[in-house]
């Protein structure tokens, strides 16, 4: 390892300009003859668009256009779609709902575009909206998953009976049936897997640029995938042809999931922009965001895991209803089907599986993959049965845990998934040495001495990411393939440049995948430039998300540095007049094997460019490579967190007093980042399990509309994190790399509410925690005793 | 926001005027309800009379056993003064947990104080001490002054120049925040002077701030916790919302005012 290689705590390249102010976002481009569109957003859930009429807000000062639903079809702009196709177990596909970008003929949630005013500026686009009158016909609305299957709820889309989209299910029915008979104790639970808003801290924003001269588009957005937000608006949506649009995406602040999708606002700016004969801006307020940006979770399941007389699993049996909002977001239908489904098995081996998913439409926003996305559900359900068995059956939950945990890889699950690698007893024996799980009786007994009960909970978790293998997602419906590309430029001087196809936005790319060129070239870190974000400059990518810019976007630059190597020595081999094959490299200096006769990596470099020491025709003069990487499986991350809880039982507060996380993500580029990614992600899940929640009113109102009402974790919600890693690399990629950005997500929320339910002694406990909720709890239990 | 139009007045006679003349003026103190209001367009005054200007609305002085506190002083100046630390150490601890620091920063007693939202912290303290609130045209009691949720006694061109607290022997403030908001879910204030004890809740009541006699007639015969264990408010009459009950708030008040009459000492 080299100081600025694999393993090294280097600090950020990027965050000398993000803590300067120096960052570039879309909001910061401004382009020459740069118009304002503000969105005109239906009021109502539900509700017919009778009649719209904009001649008055044409007429106000300043306005440039006033467009609605009915322009946008006439210009023939084509529907937003969802990307993987989920088939039912009657073998009928997903009833995909047509999502115009603005509605048209109906509004189908609050927040769903019906008009946009574009004008010179901001203040006279809304003034002018003002000015819309629009005709609604008011629809019954409805906004719970729980109803949207029930005779007589409302209709929202005629393609879908009873809202349903798709009824899917995986693993064995029968074989669970006959475990389940034959079992020795049953766990059952009901919970709701909570709707969450992502809240990144920059807004979504879009610049769409037509130039009539060459006749192309230029979108500036807040992207997590370029080429995919490009390459949707190109075939799908029909703005122009793919070699005609160009997508930047500069710096994003956070993402989370929720701009991984193509939204209806990127798509007006560049129709609006070409309409207008000026680029158009859009940048969302916080208010809008919340209406607007694609939510998280949002499950209603039942679930029931049956165990043998020594406390093994035998069968696990799931149903679960999943709100996908009002329209089909990008991937939201992968989300709670082969996000979810495939991860039920967790750490254990489970003989047998069924998982019933049916995913509704409901007027609520969309909701699609957030940080997590499906694995924080599939290890709520899983991590709570398992905990809740335990106790049920008098077993110490981390007993239980070890007698069923998988022990021998590969291992084959009765859900698709081949967990390739890992050791769950080392995670969870040093969680249990770090948390000093042999003290917690002490320390139960110290807080019941101030009056607080004490409570112990954990996640011993499981994540399936660097998502994915083509062939493999590919054949359960994926509409594209999950590779990921590189090209690596060397310059005449031996400086670097690394075009990705991922894209970062919080994840310290520019840092990590720099460390990794630095590490096998042996040059400084300083030398090495990553780009992203812009189709113009990079081949093709397919974003970042499911923690796969590691396992997937390292491993094309890994590929892409195998290219060059190769090159660099034939090269290496005409200047020092030896033959290929004994050509040496390691630590920036070419050598021949046996001598001390060497070039070093600059000199190598220019040569290749000035091509004076071997015939061009011979080897072509140049040192530039790419390459594409398709991963052999999904990484499978894993660990075991453990969280310790102090609930004041008057007033139901509960404060998390101790974090232990043990996380196995194999190689690790960069520890400090890592721990950071793990950090975001406990936060986030604690915030799931403690303080946020979309909540709607029955009519469809976004109750939760603003950080007055929703609230996000603090510094001060959490305790100083004891975190620490265990490593089996993953034999699936090159680096042994596994991903480590969801990880704090998906194992927190489960964790925190095993913690309070062992604090207060009732299992009835819903996600967020809220004092309320934990007081009403504790009344709940109190007079469910007094009865008996 | 609306286009409107910024007037600065040096003097308090001066803002009165232009709050009377102008219709659709609003006072503008530290901004923090007002402002955002504006930017979502739910407000949109034609005139804001800007009070940072005015001679004479900041400031803390101490004199005999009061303490008067300027409309404009803002939160952190309260939270951190030494003259009310040493007088009236619980209305600095009250300041101290209003908002977040950009709030402390900008908000002002005298803002708070007018806009008199059920959720604030102030009025909870100007009630809980029997404060008087001083106008350019009078003294109004603080049991006068709050009439329900953001109503107060005040006349359209009447503006809040100063606030007297009278030092009290005891008192303290517990409050439980909102966690999204920080405004108080529930808030209780307790006071002793002499004989006069006041238990006075904020953020719980469906109309506003209120007083509790039936906890202060209980700490009457002695002031301590105990007083007040197995009383309770009744849950009728309390707010109701996502962040709480009326039975949740109602048994929040029992739990905070034993808590409030605990760390009044």
């Amino acid at each position: 390892m080299n100081a600025t290689g694999i393993g090294a705590a280097v600090r950020r390249k990027e965050d000398q300009r993000f803590v300067t102010g120096k960052g570039h976002y879309t909001d910061d481009v401004n382009r020459p003859g740069q118009c304002h569109a503000y969105f005109l957003r239906s009021p109502h859930a539900h509700a017919r668009i009778k009649r719209i009429e904009t001649k008055a807000a044409a007429a106000m000062p300043g306005v440039l256009a006033v467009l609605t639903g009915v322009e946008l079809a006439a210009d023939k702009i084509g529907n937003l779609i969802c990307g993987w196709m989920i088939t039912s177990k009657d073998g009928s596909q997903m009833k995909m709902a047509a999502h115009p970008a603005i509605a048209h003929g109906k509004a189908n949630y609050v927040g769903d575009p019906v008009a946009v005013v574009v004008a010179e500026t901001l203040a006279q686009a809304k003034d002018a909206a003002e000015k819309v009158n629009v005709d609604y016909e008011l629809l019954p609305a409805l906004a719970d998953p729980a109803k949207a299957q029930s005779e007589g709820a409302p209709q929202i889309h005629e393609i879908a009976a009873r809202n349903t989209i798709y009824q899917w299910h995986l693993g064995e029915a029968k074989a669970v049936e006959v475990a389940f008979n034959s079992a020795k104790h049953v766990t059952k639970l009901d919970f709701i897997n909570n709707r969450l808003v992502p809240n990144a801290i920059e807004p979504r924003a879009a610049i769409g640029e037509y130039d009539s001269g060459s006749e192309s588009l230029t979108l500036w957005n807040t992207t997590q995938n370029p080429h995919v937000a490009r390459l949707v608006m190109s075939a799908f949506v029909g703005l122009a042809p793919e070699h005609k649009l160009r997508v930047i995406a500069p710096d994003v602040g956070g993402g989370f999931g929720s701009k991984i999708f193509i939204y209806p606002e990127e798509v007006v700016c560049l129709w609006a922009a070409r309409k207008v004969g000026r680029p158009v801006k859009w940048v969302a307020e916080r208010s809008e965001a919340f209406l607007t940006d694609a939510h998280g979770r949002d499950h209603v399941t039942h679930a029931e895991m049956a165990f043998d007389a020594e406390g093994k699993a035998t069968a696990l049996r799931v149903k679960t209803i999943a709100n996908l909002g009002a329209y089909m977001s990008t991937f939201s239908s992968s989300v709670p089907t082969y996000l979810y489904g495939t991860l039920l098995s967790g750490q254990y081996e489970i003989p047998a599986i069924y998982c019933e998913v049916d995913a509704v439409y409901t007027n609520t926003v969309p909701v699609d993959a957030y940080r997590g996305a499906g694995r924080p559900e599939a290890t709520f359900v899983v991590e709570r049965l398992i905990e809740v068995g335990a106790r049920e059956m008098g077993i110490d939950p981390a007993d239980l845990r070890k007698k069923n945990f998988i022990k021998n890889f590969p291992h084959q699950t009765p859900v698709i998934m081949t967990y390739d690698a890992g050791d769950y007893h080392a995670s969870l024996k040093k969680a249990l040495e770090v948390a000093d799980y042999g003290g917690f009786g002490k320390r139960k007994r110290e807080s019941a001495r101030h009056d607080k009960l004490r409570g112990i909970g954990f996640s011993t978790y499981i994540e399936a990411c660097g998502i994915a293998p083509s062939q493999a997602v590919g054949s359960l419906g994926c509409g594209v393939g999950l590779w990921e590309s590189a090209e690596v430029r060397v310059n005449p001087t031996g400086t670097v440049e690394v075009l990705t196809g991922c894209h970062q936005h919080g994840q310290g790319h520019e840092t990590t995948f720099a460390q990794v060129v630095s590490e096998r070239l042996g040059i400084p870190l300083e030398n090495v430039s990553v780009l992203h974000g812009d189709t113009d400059k990079v081949q093709f990518g397919m974003g970042t998300y499911g923690s796969r810019s590691g396992a997937v976007g390292i491993s094309a630059i890994v590929k892409a540095l195998d290219k060059i190597e190769a090159k660099a020595k034939k090269v290496a081999a005409h200047m020092l007049e030896a033959a290929e094959g004994d050509i040496v490299f390691a630590d920036g200096k070419f050598t021949v094997a046996g001598t001390d006769k060497s070039s070093a990596w600059g000199e190598v470099a220019l040569n290749a460019y000035t091509a004076h020491k071997f015939a061009g025709q011979e080897l072509e003069p140049g040192l530039k490579e790419g390459a594409f990487y398709d991963p052999t499986n999904f990484t499978f991350p894993a660990g075991c967190h453990i969280c310790e809880v102090e609930v004041d039982p008057q007033t139901g507060e509960s404060e998390i007093v101790a974090w232990t996380a043990v996380d196995d993500f194999g190689t690790v580029i960069n520890p400090m980042i890592v721990e950071g990614q793990v950090h975001g992600g406990i936060a986030q899940g604690v915030g799931q399990a403690l303080l946020e929640g979309a909540v709607y009113d029955k009519d469809g109102q976004l109750v939760t509309g603003s950080l007055m009402d929703y609230c996000m974790p603090r510094a001060h919600d959490l305790p100083a994190l004891k975190v620490e890693m265990t490593r089996t690399p993953s034999p699936s990629n090159p680096l042994g790399i596994k991903g480590c950005g969801e990880a704090g997500a998906i194992a927190a929320p489960v964790a925190v509410i095993n913690a309070i339910t062992d604090a207060i002694g009732s299992e009835d406990l819903a996600m967020p925690a809220t004092a309320q909720a934990v007081w009403q709890a504790l009344q709940k239990a109190q007079d469910r005793r007094k009865a008996a | 926001m609306y286009a409107f139009t910024q007037h600065r007045p040096a003097t308090v006679r001066q803002a009165a005027s232009l709050l009377a003349k102008q219709e659709e003026a609003k006072l503008l103190a530290g901004g923090h309800t007002l402002i955002p209001t504006m930017k979502l367009r739910l407000a949109g005054p034609k005139h804001l009379v800007d009070l940072s200007k005015v001679e004479g609305l900041s400031g803390i002085e101490m004199k005999g056993r009061s303490l008067t506190i300027g409309a404009m002083t803002t939160h952190v100046e309260v939270q951190t003064s030494p003259v009310v630390r040493e007088n009236i150490p619980a209305l600095a601890e009250l300041a101290g947990k209003i908002g977040d620091p950009a709030v402390r920063h900008r908000g002002t007693i005298g803002g708070s104080l007018a806009n008199n939202d059920p959720n604030a912290d102030y009025p909870a303290a100007a009630l809980g001490l029997g404060a008087t609130i001083i106008t350019n045209k009078r003294r109004i009691p603080a049991d006068e002054f709050f009439k329900g949720l953001f109503e107060t006694a005040l006349e359209p061109d009447e503006i809040v120049t100063k606030v007297q607290f009278p030092k009290v022997n005891k008192a303290a403030y517990v409050k439980f925040p909102n966690p999204a908001s920080r405004y108080a879910l529930v808030g209780v204030f307790v006071s002793k002077r002499s004989s006069e004890i006041r238990v006075v809740v904020t953020g719980a009541g469906a109309n506003g701030v209120f007083r509790v006699t039936a906890f202060e007639e209980a700490l009457k015969k002695r002031f301590g916790a105990k007083s007040l264990e197995g009383l309770t408010v009744p849950a009728d009459g309390m707010a109701s919302d996502i962040h709480g009950s009326a039975e949740y708030r109602a048994h929040l008040i029992g739990v905070l005012a034993r808590r409030a009459v605990a760390a009044a000492g």
